[in-house]
């Protein structure tokens, strides 16, 4: 992608409101170089799909705290499929039991990041699903 | 170390400790310090009992009475909460906790689409007062006490409590309901708000007003500092802007013609005791003087009981880690310590498995044990205000009064608290300090242990923890229960009750007893919040950069 920066939206589908992880990573992506739009709380997954388009990101990241991130990530995949949004990646962050992550990557989600995953893992996981050198931002200092 | 930042010299000894509020601890403390700080003791603490309550809000603290438990809880249908309420009432727990589904909690009945996947998830699925009648079945509710986790709709769930208490033969005077209702703690963190800031502080102030007048043991508003600090607030600004959001309730319902004496008393409090010991020591002990010196300064209240800081000291969910989930176990411990030797009223503890899935029934339980054996084997009952004249303690509860009140004169200074919410202000100050926590821990200068220090034995393989079962057939048989009420209750009552509510909402009239009316015609949240939606419409949420 050249000297382009990845465009990131970063969602939280459906109901939940448990926010901070989703803010806080989005200061990380925003501080690793990527251009960050964050949609609110709340959002349904036809307005996130939307959005996506609107804003031509490459990579959707969602944050999901209730338990639900199976059916939710199912659900925007399809509608990603149906969209013909194949470019775009899908990521997922929040509270992810082991056991669903190889459920989630085998749907076809580029990056899981249950929590406790660092920033440095997040970003680098992120760019390398576009072949891009991440920056060294957050290494451990001593 | 910690959450305080350690400051250590080449030979590993700490030279400089600063707690989050900004207090610069010393390696010794001494009579000089508290002269230094102007310490007067009938001042600034007076004896247990008396204002303004640093010590404790008893003469008698914990000999009189120990704290009263109150693990959160809410599974799935109205059924499944029934069974395990009398299941913490028979393992000696004094108080229910409800926790309701996110559909609930959003005003969306278990049918609206946007409720897919999480009917039943994080709490009690309700959808109208039948599911009320089933999940307080056989719980005597004129002497066990609820706290409704429950805020954009807080209204509707203490009309319906109100309305179930009725339907089991309790009279509306003998319930004691703690809805949590603070809408405002809920934009800045947690984020179940529905309707835009005005209107919404409107419904809080009704509540509060009804409650004044008709429900004398209900109290109907649980201020939350919790929510803020686990947002990212430092423990003085989890006080400060909490006592600045009390301000704005107190302000909505004092425009209405009452005085704060009339209500403040009813107000309770939900802090967190996640963080360092001593610094939320300090923090409770400066909190319940600071409370009761602004409602009598400021408010002009006088008489003892409605000057206290009432509530539930506990939680601890952001102090949790996923790695070596054991860990918790001890850390709430830990945590439930500080709201002990404080005199905390009320507790609750996270679960040790919080950071993977909603408690399971044992790690629920080992929550409760752990209170218990604080309480009942460890010695906290034994005298009031155990730290009371430590140079050290004393000293930095005095310093953390100033910096709590820094922290309001600062909401102050941008407008006050509804705007500083509104415009996004607050979220963005908490976001940034989140951040920088987060930085922190994972560049190693606040060590977490089995996190980013002492992680041997994790070999990088996630401990499996037993997660709590999310049971479809639970959603389905929610589902059909609400579409067998629509077709059997009295859809006529239902319409003219609902329209009764539209025009208080469009007009000045507490909205209350209708939404008692509404739900004991067996109208459903959605359609209750739906009359909301319409007349209020719904919050536009600030940008976070």
């Amino acid at each position: 992608m050249g000297e382009k920066k990845i465009r990131i939206l970063l969602a939280k589908p459906g109901l939940d409101g448990h926010d901070r992880g989703a803010k806080i990573v989005a200061l990380a992506l925003r501080d690793a170089g990527m251009e960050v739009i964050y949609t609110g709380l709340h959002q349904s997954l036809d307005k996130i799909v939307h959005a996506a388009i609107q804003e031509s990101v490459d990579v959707i990241g969602l944050s999901i705290m209730s338990g639900a991130h199976l059916p939710i990530a199912r659900r925007l995949l399809e509608m990603m499929e149906t969209e013909g949004m194949k470019d775009v990646r899908v990521v997922v962050g929040g509270v992810i039991p082991g056991r669903d992550i190889p459920v989630l990557e085998e749907m076809g989600v580029t990056g899981v990041f249950p929590g406790g995953t660092t920033f440095d893992e997040i970003v680098s996981k992120i760019y390398g699903a576009f072949d891009m050198e991440p920056p060294k931002l957050f290494k451990k200092t001593g | 170390m910690g959450v305080a930042k350690y400051i250590k010299n080449e030979k590993d000894a700490v030279e400089e400790v600063i707690y989050q509020s900004g207090i610069r601890v010393k390696p010794v403390y001494g009579p000089k310090d508290l002269e230094a700080a102007g310490f007067d003791y009938d001042a600034d603490l007076a004896d247990p009992g008396e204002y303004p309550f640093t010590r404790s809000l008893h003469p008698m603290g914990y000999r009189s009475r120990a704290w009263t438990t109150r693990q959160y809880t809410g599974f799935g249908t109205p059924e499944e909460t029934n069974k395990r309420f009398k299941l913490m009432i028979s393992h000696g727990q004094t108080g229910l906790n409800v926790a309701f589904d996110l559909p609930t909690q959003m005003g969306y009945d278990s049918d609206h689409p946007l409720a897919m996947g999480e009917v039943g998830r994080v709490g009690m699925a309700v959808d109208s007062l039948r599911d009320f009648e089933t999940a307080f079945a056989g719980i005597p509710l004129d002497r066990i006490g609820s706290g409704l986790t429950i805020n954009a709709v807080a209204t509707i769930m203490l009309a319906m409590y109100q309305a179930v208490a009725e339907k089991f033969g309790f009279p509306k005077e003998k319930i004691s309901a703690t809805p949590q209702n603070d809408i405002l703690k809920e934009m800045i963190g947690r984020g179940a708000w529905i309707f835009p800031v005005k209107p919404a502080v409107r419904l809080v102030g009704d509540s509060i007003e009804y409650a004044v007048k008709e429900l004398p043991r209900c109290n109907p508003v649980s201020i939350c500092g919790y929510h803020i600090r686990e947002s990212g607030a430092t423990p003085a600004q989890e006080i400060g802007f909490a006592f600045e959001i009390a301000r704005a309730y107190i302000e909505n319902v004092q425009a209405r013609g009452l005085s704060a004496s009339d209500f403040v008393g009813r107000f309770s409090f939900n802090l967190n005791v996640y963080g360092n010991l001593w610094e939320q020591v300090s923090k409770f002990r400066a909190a319940r003087k600071l409370w009761a010196k602004m409602l009598k300064e400021d408010y002009g209240v006088t008489e003892k009981k409605k000057m206290f800081l009432r509530g539930l000291f506990g939680g601890g969910g952001s102090g949790l880690t996923k790695e070596q989930p054991e860990n918790n176990i001890m850390r709430g411990a830990y945590y439930a310590l500080a709201a002990a030797l404080t005199g905390a009223q009320t507790t609750a503890l996270c679960s040790f498995d919080e950071a993977y899935t909603i408690p399971t029934p044992r790690a629920a339980l080992l929550s409760l044990r752990t209170l218990e054996i604080l309480m009942e084997e460890v010695g906290l009952r034994d005298t009031v205000d155990p730290l009371a004249g430590s140079y050290f303690v004393e000293t930095i509860t005095l310093e953390m009064e100033a910096k709590i009140r820094e922290e309001m004169e600062r909401v102050r200074g941008i407008g006050g608290v509804v705007d500083a919410i509104d415009n996004g202000t607050i979220h963005r100050i908490l976001s940034k300090q989140a951040y920088e926590y987060e930085k922190g821990l994972q560049n190693g200068e606040y060590v977490k242990v089995g996190l980013n220090k002492y992680t041997e034995g994790d070999s990088g393989e996630q401990t499996e923890v037993d997660l709590h079962e999310h049971n479809e057939e639970w959603v389905e048989k929610q589902q059909a229960g609400l579409s067998e009420l629509k077709r059997t209750r009295h859809n006529e009552a239902v319409k003219t009750s609902l329209q009764a509510l539209e025009k208080a909402a469009k007009g000045n009239d507490n909205v209350m007893p209708y939404l008692v009316d509404c739900c004991r015609n067996y109208a459903t949240v959605g359609e209750m919040a739906g009359v909301f939606r319409d007349v209020f419409g719904e919050w536009a949420e600030p940008a976070i950069f």
